[in-house]
Protein backbone atom coordinates (compact mmCIF):
# COMPACT_ATOMS: atom_id res chain seq x y z
CA UNK A 1 0.00 0.00 0.00
CA UNK A 2 2.95 2.27 0.71
CA UNK A 3 3.94 2.16 -2.95
CA UNK A 4 0.54 3.29 -4.18
CA UNK A 5 0.44 6.18 -1.71
CA UNK A 6 4.01 7.12 -2.62
CA UNK A 7 3.10 7.10 -6.31
CA UNK A 8 0.15 9.39 -5.60
CA UNK A 9 2.33 11.72 -3.52
CA UNK A 10 4.92 11.99 -6.29
CA UNK A 11 2.25 12.59 -8.91
CA UNK A 12 0.71 15.30 -6.73
CA UNK A 13 4.08 17.00 -6.25
CA UNK A 14 4.76 17.02 -9.97
CA UNK A 15 1.30 18.45 -10.64
CA UNK A 16 1.88 21.11 -8.00
CA UNK A 17 5.14 22.06 -9.66
CA UNK A 18 3.33 22.38 -12.98
CA UNK A 19 0.60 24.57 -11.52
CA UNK A 20 3.15 26.85 -9.89
CA UNK A 21 5.46 27.27 -12.85
CA UNK A 22 3.40 27.08 -16.03
CA UNK A 23 2.80 30.28 -17.89
CA UNK A 24 0.20 28.84 -20.23
CA UNK A 25 -3.33 28.44 -18.86
CA UNK A 26 -3.79 25.12 -20.63
CA UNK A 27 -0.57 23.90 -19.04
CA UNK A 28 -1.92 24.82 -15.63
CA UNK A 29 -5.14 22.93 -16.34
CA UNK A 30 -3.20 19.85 -17.42
CA UNK A 31 -1.13 19.91 -14.23
CA UNK A 32 -4.37 20.26 -12.30
CA UNK A 33 -5.64 17.07 -13.91
CA UNK A 34 -2.49 15.31 -12.68
CA UNK A 35 -3.27 16.44 -9.13
CA UNK A 36 -6.88 15.20 -9.42
CA UNK A 37 -5.55 11.84 -10.51
CA UNK A 38 -3.19 11.64 -7.56
CA UNK A 39 -6.13 12.23 -5.20
CA UNK A 40 -8.12 9.55 -7.02
CA UNK A 41 -5.33 7.00 -6.66
CA UNK A 42 -5.39 7.67 -2.92
CA UNK A 43 -9.15 7.15 -2.72
CA UNK A 44 -9.00 3.85 -4.55
CA UNK A 45 -5.98 2.66 -2.58
CA UNK A 46 -7.66 3.25 0.76
CA UNK A 47 -10.77 1.60 -0.59
CA UNK A 48 -8.82 -1.53 -1.43
CA UNK A 49 -6.60 -1.86 1.61
CA UNK A 50 -8.28 -0.18 4.57
CA UNK A 51 -12.03 0.22 4.16
CA UNK A 52 -13.07 -2.76 2.12
CA UNK A 53 -16.66 -3.28 3.27
CA UNK A 54 -18.09 -1.41 0.33
CA UNK A 55 -16.99 0.75 -2.55
CA UNK A 56 -17.37 4.19 -1.10
CA UNK A 57 -13.90 5.22 -2.18
CA UNK A 58 -14.48 4.21 -5.77
CA UNK A 59 -17.82 5.98 -5.92
CA UNK A 60 -16.20 9.08 -4.51
CA UNK A 61 -13.41 8.85 -7.07
CA UNK A 62 -16.10 8.64 -9.76
CA UNK A 63 -17.59 11.89 -8.46
CA UNK A 64 -14.11 13.43 -8.48
CA UNK A 65 -13.74 12.48 -12.15
CA UNK A 66 -17.11 14.07 -12.95
CA UNK A 67 -16.21 17.26 -11.09
CA UNK A 68 -12.83 17.37 -12.82
CA UNK A 69 -14.53 17.07 -16.20
CA UNK A 70 -16.88 19.94 -15.32
CA UNK A 71 -13.90 21.97 -14.17
CA UNK A 72 -12.05 21.29 -17.40
CA UNK A 73 -15.09 22.34 -19.46
CA UNK A 74 -15.49 25.67 -17.66
CA UNK A 75 -11.74 26.25 -17.52
CA UNK A 76 -11.27 25.72 -21.23
CA UNK A 77 -14.26 27.95 -22.00
CA UNK A 78 -12.51 30.64 -19.98
CA UNK A 79 -9.35 29.93 -22.00
CA UNK A 80 -11.31 30.58 -25.18
CA UNK A 81 -12.67 33.85 -23.75
CA UNK A 82 -9.22 35.01 -22.64
CA UNK A 83 -7.82 34.15 -26.03
CA UNK A 84 -10.52 36.20 -27.73
CA UNK A 85 -9.86 39.24 -25.59
CA UNK A 86 -6.07 39.17 -25.45
CA UNK A 87 -5.04 37.05 -28.46
CA UNK A 88 -2.89 34.88 -26.19
CA UNK A 89 -3.24 32.72 -23.15
CA UNK A 90 -0.39 33.60 -20.88
CA UNK A 91 -1.39 34.06 -17.28
CA UNK A 92 0.34 37.45 -17.25
CA UNK A 93 -2.50 38.79 -19.36
CA UNK A 94 -5.13 38.13 -16.76
CA UNK A 95 -3.83 40.43 -14.09
CA UNK A 96 -6.41 43.09 -14.89
CA UNK A 97 -8.63 41.87 -12.07
CA UNK A 98 -5.82 42.37 -9.58
CA UNK A 99 -6.90 45.75 -8.22
CA UNK B 1 -3.95 -9.92 -4.36
CA UNK B 2 -4.53 -13.06 -6.34
CA UNK B 3 -2.70 -13.78 -9.54
CA UNK B 4 -5.78 -14.93 -11.41
CA UNK B 5 -7.33 -11.50 -11.07
CA UNK B 6 -4.87 -10.08 -13.58
CA UNK B 7 -5.31 -12.90 -16.06
CA UNK B 8 -8.24 -11.37 -18.05
CA UNK B 9 -6.18 -8.27 -18.65
CA UNK B 10 -3.29 -10.24 -20.04
CA UNK B 11 -4.93 -10.11 -23.46
CA UNK B 12 -5.10 -6.32 -23.25
CA UNK B 13 -1.43 -6.25 -22.38
CA UNK B 14 -0.63 -8.48 -25.35
CA UNK B 15 -2.68 -6.17 -27.59
CA UNK B 16 -0.78 -3.12 -26.40
CA UNK B 17 2.60 -4.80 -26.81
CA UNK B 18 1.78 -6.08 -30.31
CA UNK B 19 0.36 -2.68 -31.29
CA UNK B 20 3.44 -0.77 -30.22
CA UNK B 21 5.74 -3.45 -31.59
CA UNK B 22 4.07 -3.45 -34.98
CA UNK B 23 4.45 0.31 -35.36
CA UNK B 24 8.09 0.22 -34.29
CA UNK B 25 8.79 -2.75 -36.54
CA UNK B 26 7.23 -1.02 -39.55
CA UNK B 27 9.25 2.13 -38.97
CA UNK B 28 12.39 0.07 -38.58
CA UNK B 29 11.67 -1.87 -41.75
CA UNK B 30 10.97 1.31 -43.68
CA UNK B 31 14.21 2.84 -42.45
CA UNK B 32 16.05 -0.30 -43.48
CA UNK B 33 14.89 -0.45 -47.10
CA UNK B 34 14.26 3.18 -48.08
CA UNK B 35 16.90 5.26 -49.88
CA UNK B 36 18.16 8.30 -48.03
CA UNK B 37 18.46 11.46 -50.17
CA UNK B 38 17.26 14.38 -48.08
CA UNK B 39 16.80 17.71 -49.82
CA UNK B 40 14.82 20.75 -48.60
CA UNK B 41 11.83 20.35 -50.91
CA UNK B 42 11.04 17.09 -49.20
CA UNK B 43 10.35 18.75 -45.88
CA UNK B 44 7.52 21.07 -47.01
CA UNK B 45 3.95 19.97 -46.49
CA UNK B 46 2.40 17.77 -49.10
CA UNK B 47 -0.08 19.81 -51.12
CA UNK B 48 -0.74 17.97 -54.40
CA UNK B 49 2.22 19.44 -56.30
CA UNK B 50 1.31 22.97 -55.29
CA UNK B 51 3.50 25.07 -53.06
CA UNK B 52 1.68 25.28 -49.72
CA UNK B 53 0.41 28.64 -48.54
CA UNK B 54 0.96 29.35 -44.88
CA UNK B 55 1.67 26.91 -42.14
CA UNK B 56 0.18 23.47 -41.65
CA UNK B 57 -0.57 24.49 -38.09
CA UNK B 58 -3.79 26.32 -38.78
CA UNK B 59 -6.21 27.45 -36.17
CA UNK B 60 -9.41 25.67 -36.69
CA UNK B 61 -12.88 26.92 -36.25
CA UNK B 62 -13.98 27.76 -32.70
CA UNK B 63 -17.36 26.30 -33.58
CA UNK B 64 -15.97 22.80 -33.11
CA UNK B 65 -14.98 23.85 -29.67
CA UNK B 66 -18.46 24.37 -28.28
CA UNK B 67 -19.49 20.97 -29.57
CA UNK B 68 -16.47 19.47 -27.80
CA UNK B 69 -17.47 21.17 -24.55
CA UNK B 70 -21.01 19.82 -24.75
CA UNK B 71 -19.67 16.40 -25.72
CA UNK B 72 -17.59 16.17 -22.55
CA UNK B 73 -20.65 16.89 -20.40
CA UNK B 74 -22.69 14.18 -22.06
CA UNK B 75 -19.75 11.79 -21.91
CA UNK B 76 -19.81 12.11 -18.14
CA UNK B 77 -23.54 11.49 -18.20
CA UNK B 78 -22.99 8.32 -20.22
CA UNK B 79 -20.47 7.07 -17.67
CA UNK B 80 -23.04 7.52 -14.93
CA UNK B 81 -25.58 5.63 -17.02
CA UNK B 82 -23.52 2.43 -17.10
CA UNK B 83 -23.70 1.42 -13.41
CA UNK B 84 -27.34 2.46 -13.34
CA UNK B 85 -28.10 0.14 -16.22
CA UNK B 86 -26.30 -2.77 -14.56
CA UNK B 87 -27.93 -2.25 -11.17
CA UNK B 88 -31.37 -1.46 -12.57
CA UNK B 89 -32.60 -5.04 -12.49
CA UNK B 90 -32.25 -5.17 -8.72
CA UNK B 91 -33.59 -1.74 -7.91
CA UNK B 92 -36.74 -1.18 -9.93
CA UNK B 93 -38.94 1.87 -10.24
CA UNK B 94 -37.11 3.99 -7.70
CA UNK B 95 -33.90 3.95 -9.72
CA UNK B 96 -35.86 4.75 -12.86
CA UNK B 97 -37.30 7.89 -11.29
CA UNK B 98 -33.85 8.97 -10.10
CA UNK B 99 -32.35 8.53 -13.53
CA UNK B 100 -35.24 10.35 -15.18
CA UNK B 101 -34.59 13.32 -12.89
CA UNK B 102 -30.88 13.13 -13.71
CA UNK B 103 -31.47 13.07 -17.43
CA UNK B 104 -34.14 15.79 -17.31
CA UNK B 105 -31.76 18.15 -15.53
CA UNK B 106 -29.11 17.57 -18.18
CA UNK B 107 -31.69 17.74 -20.92
CA UNK B 108 -32.44 21.29 -19.85
CA UNK B 109 -28.80 22.07 -20.67
CA UNK B 110 -29.27 20.69 -24.16
CA UNK B 111 -32.48 22.69 -24.53
CA UNK B 112 -30.64 25.81 -23.41
CA UNK B 113 -27.87 25.21 -25.92
CA UNK B 114 -30.48 24.70 -28.63
CA UNK B 115 -32.36 27.86 -27.69
CA UNK B 116 -29.17 29.92 -27.63
CA UNK B 117 -28.43 28.73 -31.14
CA UNK B 118 -24.98 27.33 -30.47
CA UNK B 119 -25.90 24.05 -32.10
CA UNK B 120 -26.60 25.74 -35.39
CA UNK B 121 -23.90 25.50 -38.01
CA UNK B 122 -23.96 28.98 -39.45
CA UNK C 1 1.92 -8.08 -3.86
CA UNK C 2 2.82 -11.13 -5.87
CA UNK C 3 5.41 -10.97 -8.61
CA UNK C 4 3.50 -10.23 -11.87
CA UNK C 5 1.28 -7.61 -10.24
CA UNK C 6 4.22 -5.87 -8.71
CA UNK C 7 6.12 -5.94 -11.99
CA UNK C 8 3.14 -4.36 -13.78
CA UNK C 9 2.89 -1.84 -10.96
CA UNK C 10 6.51 -0.77 -11.29
CA UNK C 11 6.25 -0.40 -15.06
CA UNK C 12 3.06 1.63 -14.77
CA UNK C 13 4.44 3.87 -12.04
CA UNK C 14 7.56 4.48 -14.07
CA UNK C 15 5.46 5.53 -17.08
CA UNK C 16 3.24 7.71 -14.88
CA UNK C 17 6.08 9.55 -13.17
CA UNK C 18 8.13 10.06 -16.34
CA UNK C 19 5.18 11.24 -18.44
CA UNK C 20 3.90 13.48 -15.63
CA UNK C 21 7.33 15.04 -15.46
CA UNK C 22 7.22 15.56 -19.23
CA UNK C 23 3.81 17.21 -18.89
CA UNK C 24 5.14 19.85 -16.55
CA UNK C 25 8.54 20.38 -18.14
CA UNK C 26 8.31 20.18 -21.92
CA UNK C 27 8.44 23.37 -23.95
CA UNK C 28 5.97 22.35 -26.63
CA UNK C 29 2.51 22.38 -25.09
CA UNK C 30 1.16 19.97 -27.69
CA UNK C 31 3.67 17.31 -26.67
CA UNK C 32 2.63 17.96 -23.08
CA UNK C 33 -0.94 17.06 -23.98
CA UNK C 34 0.19 13.82 -25.62
CA UNK C 35 2.18 12.87 -22.55
CA UNK C 36 -0.83 13.75 -20.42
CA UNK C 37 -2.82 11.16 -22.36
CA UNK C 38 -0.13 8.54 -21.73
CA UNK C 39 -0.06 9.41 -18.03
CA UNK C 40 -3.83 9.22 -17.61
CA UNK C 41 -3.93 5.91 -19.48
CA UNK C 42 -1.36 4.45 -17.10
CA UNK C 43 -3.37 5.71 -14.14
CA UNK C 44 -6.26 3.67 -15.54
CA UNK C 45 -3.92 0.68 -15.41
CA UNK C 46 -3.21 1.41 -11.75
CA UNK C 47 -6.97 1.43 -11.11
CA UNK C 48 -7.15 -2.02 -12.65
CA UNK C 49 -4.48 -3.24 -10.25
CA UNK C 50 -6.56 -1.87 -7.39
CA UNK C 51 -9.71 -3.80 -8.36
CA UNK C 52 -11.44 -0.71 -9.69
CA UNK C 53 -12.42 -1.90 -13.16
CA UNK C 54 -15.29 0.48 -13.66
CA UNK C 55 -13.19 3.42 -12.56
CA UNK C 56 -10.53 2.43 -15.06
CA UNK C 57 -13.14 2.37 -17.81
CA UNK C 58 -14.49 5.73 -16.68
CA UNK C 59 -10.97 7.12 -16.64
CA UNK C 60 -10.37 6.03 -20.22
CA UNK C 61 -13.80 7.30 -21.34
CA UNK C 62 -13.76 10.68 -19.64
CA UNK C 63 -10.12 11.64 -19.28
CA UNK C 64 -8.43 9.97 -22.22
CA UNK C 65 -11.42 10.18 -24.54
CA UNK C 66 -12.89 13.54 -23.72
CA UNK C 67 -10.91 15.85 -21.47
CA UNK C 68 -7.57 15.31 -23.21
CA UNK C 69 -9.18 15.78 -26.60
CA UNK C 70 -10.70 19.01 -25.30
CA UNK C 71 -7.22 20.11 -24.18
CA UNK C 72 -5.82 19.37 -27.64
CA UNK C 73 -8.70 21.30 -29.22
CA UNK C 74 -7.93 24.23 -26.96
CA UNK C 75 -4.23 24.08 -27.83
CA UNK C 76 -4.91 23.96 -31.56
CA UNK C 77 -7.36 26.80 -31.19
CA UNK C 78 -5.23 29.13 -29.15
CA UNK C 79 -1.52 28.55 -29.42
CA UNK C 80 -0.01 30.76 -32.08
CA UNK C 81 2.51 28.23 -33.29
CA UNK C 82 3.54 25.05 -31.62
CA UNK C 83 7.06 25.37 -32.87
CA UNK C 84 7.59 28.83 -31.45
CA UNK C 85 10.06 28.72 -28.61
CA UNK C 86 8.36 30.86 -26.02
CA UNK C 87 9.21 30.40 -22.41
CA UNK C 88 6.58 28.20 -20.87
CA UNK C 89 7.55 28.74 -17.28
CA UNK C 90 7.44 31.81 -15.11
CA UNK C 91 10.10 33.33 -12.95
CA UNK C 92 9.50 31.40 -9.73
CA UNK C 93 10.63 28.13 -11.28
CA UNK C 94 13.46 27.43 -8.85
CA UNK C 95 11.47 28.28 -5.74
CA UNK C 96 8.58 26.17 -6.94
CA UNK C 97 10.90 23.26 -7.63
CA UNK C 98 12.23 23.31 -4.07
CA UNK C 99 8.77 23.76 -2.58
CA UNK C 100 7.50 20.74 -4.50
CA UNK C 101 10.60 18.71 -3.67
CA UNK C 102 10.13 19.45 0.02
CA UNK C 103 6.41 18.72 -0.21
CA UNK C 104 6.96 15.43 -1.99
CA UNK C 105 9.76 14.29 0.33
CA UNK C 106 7.91 15.20 3.50
CA UNK C 107 4.80 13.44 2.26
CA UNK C 108 6.84 10.33 1.47
CA UNK C 109 8.44 10.35 4.92
CA UNK C 110 5.05 10.86 6.49
CA UNK C 111 3.54 7.93 4.57
CA UNK C 112 6.50 5.68 5.37
CA UNK C 113 6.28 6.42 9.08
CA UNK C 114 2.55 6.03 9.45
CA UNK C 115 1.44 2.60 10.60
CA UNK C 116 -1.96 3.28 12.07
CA UNK C 117 -3.95 1.92 9.12
CA UNK C 118 -6.12 -0.94 10.17
CA UNK C 119 -5.58 -3.21 7.21
CA UNK C 120 -8.65 -5.12 6.29
CA UNK C 121 -8.29 -8.72 5.19
CA UNK C 122 -11.69 -8.62 3.56
CA UNK C 123 -11.80 -8.61 -0.22
CA UNK C 124 -13.73 -6.04 -2.19
CA UNK C 125 -17.14 -7.04 -3.57
CA UNK C 126 -16.77 -8.99 -6.78
CA UNK C 127 -19.36 -7.31 -9.01
CA UNK C 128 -17.71 -3.97 -9.42
CA UNK C 129 -20.12 -2.10 -11.68
CA UNK C 130 -23.18 -3.54 -9.94
CA UNK C 131 -21.99 -2.41 -6.52
CA UNK C 132 -21.20 1.08 -7.76
CA UNK C 133 -24.62 1.28 -9.38
CA UNK C 134 -26.34 0.26 -6.16
CA UNK C 135 -24.37 2.83 -4.21
CA UNK C 136 -25.23 5.55 -6.68
CA UNK C 137 -28.92 4.73 -6.49
CA UNK C 138 -29.22 4.35 -2.71
CA UNK C 139 -26.57 5.85 -0.43
CA UNK C 140 -25.27 8.42 -2.86
CA UNK C 141 -28.60 9.46 -4.34
CA UNK C 142 -28.30 13.12 -3.42
CA UNK C 143 -24.69 13.55 -4.64
CA UNK C 144 -25.73 11.80 -7.84
CA UNK C 145 -28.44 14.36 -8.54
CA UNK C 146 -26.19 17.20 -7.44
CA UNK C 147 -23.62 16.03 -10.00
CA UNK C 148 -26.23 16.46 -12.71
CA UNK C 149 -26.93 19.99 -11.49
CA UNK C 150 -23.19 20.66 -11.47
CA UNK C 151 -22.83 19.38 -15.02
CA UNK C 152 -25.77 21.54 -16.07
CA UNK C 153 -24.14 24.58 -14.47
CA UNK C 154 -20.84 23.78 -16.18
CA UNK C 155 -22.52 23.38 -19.55
CA UNK C 156 -24.52 26.62 -19.32
CA UNK C 157 -21.45 28.43 -18.03
CA UNK C 158 -19.35 27.13 -20.88
CA UNK C 159 -21.99 28.10 -23.44
CA UNK C 160 -22.31 31.59 -22.00
CA UNK C 161 -18.54 32.04 -21.96
CA UNK C 162 -17.69 30.50 -25.29
CA UNK C 163 -20.56 31.86 -27.37
CA UNK C 164 -19.82 34.71 -29.71
CA UNK C 165 -21.55 37.88 -28.67
CA UNK C 166 -24.37 38.50 -31.08
CA UNK C 167 -25.29 42.12 -30.67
Amino acid sequence: MFYYLALAALLFSIGLYGVLTRRNIIGILMSLELMFNAANINFVTFNKFVITDGMTGQVFALFVIAVAAAEAVVGLAIVLLVYRNWQGIKTDYINVMKW
Amino acid sequence: MKGFYVAPYLSILIFIVIGIGLVLFTFFLARLIRPSHPYPAKTINYECAELPIGDSWIQFNPRFYIFALIFVIFDVEAVFLFPWAVAFGQLGLYALIEMVIFILILFYGLYYAWKQGVLKWV
Amino acid sequence: MDAPVSLVFWILSFIIIVSAFMVVSLKNIFHCALFLILCLFSVAGIYLLLNAEFLAAAQVLIYVGAVSILMIFAIMLTSQLASKRISQTNENKLVAFFVCLMFGLSTLVLIANTHVWRYSAQALPEANVLTIGKYLMTDFMLPFEVVSVLLLAAMIGAIVLARKETS
